[in-house]
């Protein structure tokens, strides 16, 4: 079923003015928080009105405000998943889901109810009262809810944030599995980008209420196409550029010179990037994109180590920093063999360029 | 003794009550979904019976109900007229008790969760059935705490009803009333007689309530260890 939305809504001192269509898969909508991703899904799901807009689900127009179309939440058939998942704490688990099959025969409504409970793997636990269960449990409860009624699109808003990160990581394998499932199209909201890109074949960037970048996560993180986009998608490694010849630019910020491959040259680019991960200590058979560095500052963290390097080349105050992560087993042996000074690898295939 | 003050008492402060009950619960729900200009005019009206002295209510009534005041006429013209009646205590006790309904049911439907109204509708439930279902059970708590205080607030009420209704033993007289001309005309004990059953009948009220209260929740409200 696609969703397509396009609207735009006008508050005091903010203008949200997003479009895009999700057809049978995950969106996920990433920004900081106050750039409009929650106003984006309770627009959609009938919880707030937009200024002006559509928004069309399969067939059915949810939203014109030309045609003066305004379907009440109820007749949407939108599934909500809220942050704080907001379950009725004075009725248990099967009463939660019970609550969106009214009006269903009721032997039909207790097989719907044990079909979400065991789908979501809350077997024995239906008669639980939702501070009877811990925060995974409650989640389950939340998203068997939502989707009990059969909604045609799934929105779920910063579904994670409440949990811990042992049982994070366990529900969004689950939640994935379920989105499989589902078939209908979904749309995910988080400002954590791993997350994103592990749930979300496609991404849509939202800053200040507006669309910065969309498309394929993988176009997205590799190419971002523009400098706020590569901020968000976790890159810190971002200088000002001077186009010197094919596939070479001076980075002013770093004072050195790069190669970029042909395939992420850009036309009107004014920024190069590379995120950290991919910089690593210059080997033996590394030979392009070489820079010099001295170390600044080293963060040690039980997995990797992450380097803040100040480049020496044109060394002035201005010289940004680079960060780059390595493994704590690198590090040490950098560490022991010479302390300050360390010269690094950019690879080229990794440089891109932005606006 | 005259028992009469004592029937008088529960009927009014009963009706009163539920009065009370009915149109707080009403205009606390209007009120918490409102956000119109009128919002703190309105809220300041609803308020005022509590704040203001007694009498000055009984005076303001006496104004509204009186052979010349506008609903006064109203009646009349209809057959009937309100004061110095037995439906005189009723509306006073009303008045006066509404503030205290009002103002409790309205925090506690404001202190439930918007997320979960909703959930409930993106879930497809009706408006009418989000409020009987989930706002209602939930705000239960704290309408049940308006309700008491309403019905202690209509069981002492005295300035207003004196003014409204009179003091007609057998019609209006209600215990506090008898309790104060009792004390007036030197008849201490038996004045002190009726205090020891107004306590009795509040502490009644104040613990069947919890009962009721505590029944109303489900079990599930403490987490199971």
């Amino acid at each position: 079923m696609a969703l397509t939305v396009n609207i735009e809504r006008d508050l005091p001192g903010f203008q949200l003015r997003v479009s895009f269509t999700c057809r049978d898969s995950t969106l996920g909508l990433l920004g900081r928080s106050g750039s409009g991703k929650s106003m984006t899904l309770r627009c959609i799901a009938g919880l707030d009105k937009p200024t002006r807009g559509r928004i069309v689900l399969g067939e059915r127009v949810l939203y014109d405000s030309e045609a003066g179309i305004n379907l009440p939440p109820q007749e949407r058939k939108v599934g909500f998943l809220f942050q704080n998942y907001a379950l009725f704490p004075h009725l248990t688990a099967a009463g939660n889901i019970a609550m969106g099959l009214r009006g269903i025969e009721k032997k039909k409504q207790e097989k719907i109810i044990k079909e979400m409970i065991s789908r979501v793997k809350l077997n024995g636990l239906e008669g639980r009262y939702p501070r009877q269960l811990s925060g995974g449990q409650q989640q389950r409860v939340a998203l068997a809810r939502a989707l009990a009624p059969r909604p045609q699109v799934l929105l779920l808003d910063e579904p994670f944030s409440a949990l811990d990160n042992h049982l994070r990581s366990e529900m969004e394998q689950e939640l994935k599995d379920l989105l499989n499932n589902f078939y209908g199209s979904s749309v995910f909201v988080t400002h954590n980008l791993e997350e994103a890109y592990r749930l979300c074949p496609n991404l849509l960037i939202l800053e200040d209420g507006k669309v910065i970048a969309s498309g394929s996560r993988e176009d997205i993180f590799n190419r971002p196409p523009n400098l706020a986009t590569a901020r968000i998608t976790g890159c810190q490694n971002l200088s000002r550029i001077r186009v010197r010849q094919d596939n070479t630019v001076e980075a002013l910020d770093w004072g050195c010179f790069l190669r970029i491959t042909a395939d992420n040259m850009v036309e009107r680019a004014n920024y190069v990037g590379i995120y950290s991960r991919y910089i690593r200590p210059a080997g033996k058979d590394d030979h392009v994109n070489i820079v010099h560095c001295r170390v600044i500052n080293v963060i040690e963290s039980p997995h990797q180590v992450t380097l803040s390097v100040k480049p020496t080349g044109g060394e002035t105050n201005n010289t940004h920093l680079l960060k780059l992560s390595i493994s704590n087993e690198e590090w040490s042996r950098i560490a022991s063999q010479s302390p300050d000074g360390l010269k690094i690898c950019l690879p080229p295939e990794r440089v891109f360029l932005t606006c | 003794m005259d028992m009469s003050p004592l029937w008088i008492s529960l009927k009014t402060s009963v009706s009163a009550t539920f009065l009370a009950f009915i149109l707080g619960v009403t205009a606390a729900k209007l009120m918490s979904g409102y956000q119109g200009r009128l919002k703190n005019v309105l809220d300041g009206v609803f308020i005022l019976p509590l704040v203001l002295p007694p009498t000055v209510v009984g005076f303001l009534l006496l104004v509204l109900f009186g052979r010349h005041g506008p609903l006064g006429q109203l009646l009349s013209s209809l057959g009937t007229t309100v004061i110095f009646s037995w439906s005189a205590t009723v509306i006073a006790s009303t008045v006066v008790a509404f503030p205290l309904m009002y103002r409790t049911a309205r925090g506690a439907f404001e202190q439930v969760d918007p997320n979960m109204l909703d959930a409930a509708r993106t879930m497809g439930v009706p408006e009418r059935s989000i409020f009987t279902r989930i706002t209602i059970p939930l705000a239960w708590p704290g309408i049940a705490a308006g309700t008491i205080l309403a019905f202690a607030r209509a069981l002492g009420e005295f300035g207003a009803t004196l003014m409204l209704a009179g003091n007609i033993p057998g019609k209006t007289q209600t215990i506090p009333l008898t309790i104060f001309f009792l004390v007036e005309s030197g008849q201490r004990t038996k004045a002190a007689v009726w205090v020891l059953i107004i306590i009795a009948i509040s502490l009644a009220a104040i613990s069947g309530l919890h009962y009721w209260t505590k029944c109303q929740i489900p079990a599930g409200g403490r987490p199971e260890k």
